[in-house]
């Protein structure tokens, strides 16, 4: 029926999942951090379309989990952005290692 | 193996969409990086329609390539976009980072590598639309009004955060 393998997919949505927490874990400007988790949020999301056409029962179930995971992203996209513009009003910076107000 | 169109175009969205991930990784202008992002987000779309999930894939490029990219290049625009030169980490941070991904990716890789799922007929690329629909309001009714409700407060609350502050308030 279809001639890609489900551990193809899969494999690349690790790759992606991968580079995400690669980025998010060590860049220095929070607006990359936020898209680098956007990023591992898609390789999840990769996951779950392909289990829904690949998995023991095929069923649209995944598809629809999918849709509500992007939702989510979208809403948290938008209070990421809301809370990082606050934080460069009081403190001129959106270095991540300058944001450590509650360390001390 | 067989060299089908299927398979040509996997490895060409494949392709497409690790080499935008390796560019968010090694280019140094942020406005550069989010525009290799958007790379990945319309190969991810193109994965989608592979795996027979069309509404998803126009979701993907309304919502991820467009909204989403637009939100963070504003982002960007209205804080520090034009200091390039951001300090990398240290030597040895870097490193341990590294070897920890590299961990994870391995560990996962030995759960996937060689899983065999048999191919399963499957009616999901017959009127892909009108199934989600369906699906969403026989089903799934509850979570879908629900997330109005998230969409809501999301709404709401940024527009709280990101609002200036009362100079001379209570």
């Amino acid at each position: 029926m279809s001639s890609i393998p489900a551990s193809a997919f899969l494999a690349l949505a690790l790759i992606l999942f991968c580079i995400g927490l690669y980025g998010a874990l060590s860049k220095r400007n929070t607006v990359i951090v936020l898209i680098s988790i956007e990023l591992m949020l898609n390789a999840v999301n990769i996951n779950l379309v392909t289990f829904s056409k690949y998995g023991i029962k095929p069923s649209i179930t995944g598809q629809i989990f999918a849709l509500f995971a992007i939702t989510v992203a979208a809403a948290e996209a938008a209070v990421g952005l809301a809370i990082l513009i606050a934080l460069y009003r009081n403190r001129k910076t959106v270095n991540i290692d300058e944001m450590d107000t509650m360390k001390h | 193996m067989t060299f089908s169109g299927e398979f040509i175009a996997f490895m060409l969205l494949a392709l497409a969409a690790v080499i935008g991930g390796v560019l968010l990784l090694n280019l140094t202008n942020v406005v550069h990086m989010i525009i290799a992002l958007v790379f990945t987000f319309v190969s991810i779309a193109g994965i989608y329609i592979l795996l027979s999930a069309e509404f998803i894939a126009g979701a993907q490029i309304l919502i991820y390539s467009g909204a989403i990219t637009i939100i963070m290049l504003f982002g960007i625009m209205l804080t520090k976009h034009n200091d390039t030169s951001e300090g990398k980490p240290s030597l040895w941070r870097r490193l341990f980072l590294l070897l920890g991904v590299l961990g994870f990716a391995f560990a996962v890789y030995i759960g996937i590598y060689n899983l065999d799922l048999a191919p399963q007929t499957n009616h999901l690329h017959e009127n892909n639309t009108l199934q989600i629909g369906k699906a969403l309001y026989s089903k799934h009714i509850i979570p879908f009004e629900l997330t109005s409700v998230l969409l809501l407060v999301a709404l709401v609350g940024s527009i709280i955060l990101a609002k200036k502050d009362e100079k001379g308030g209570e």
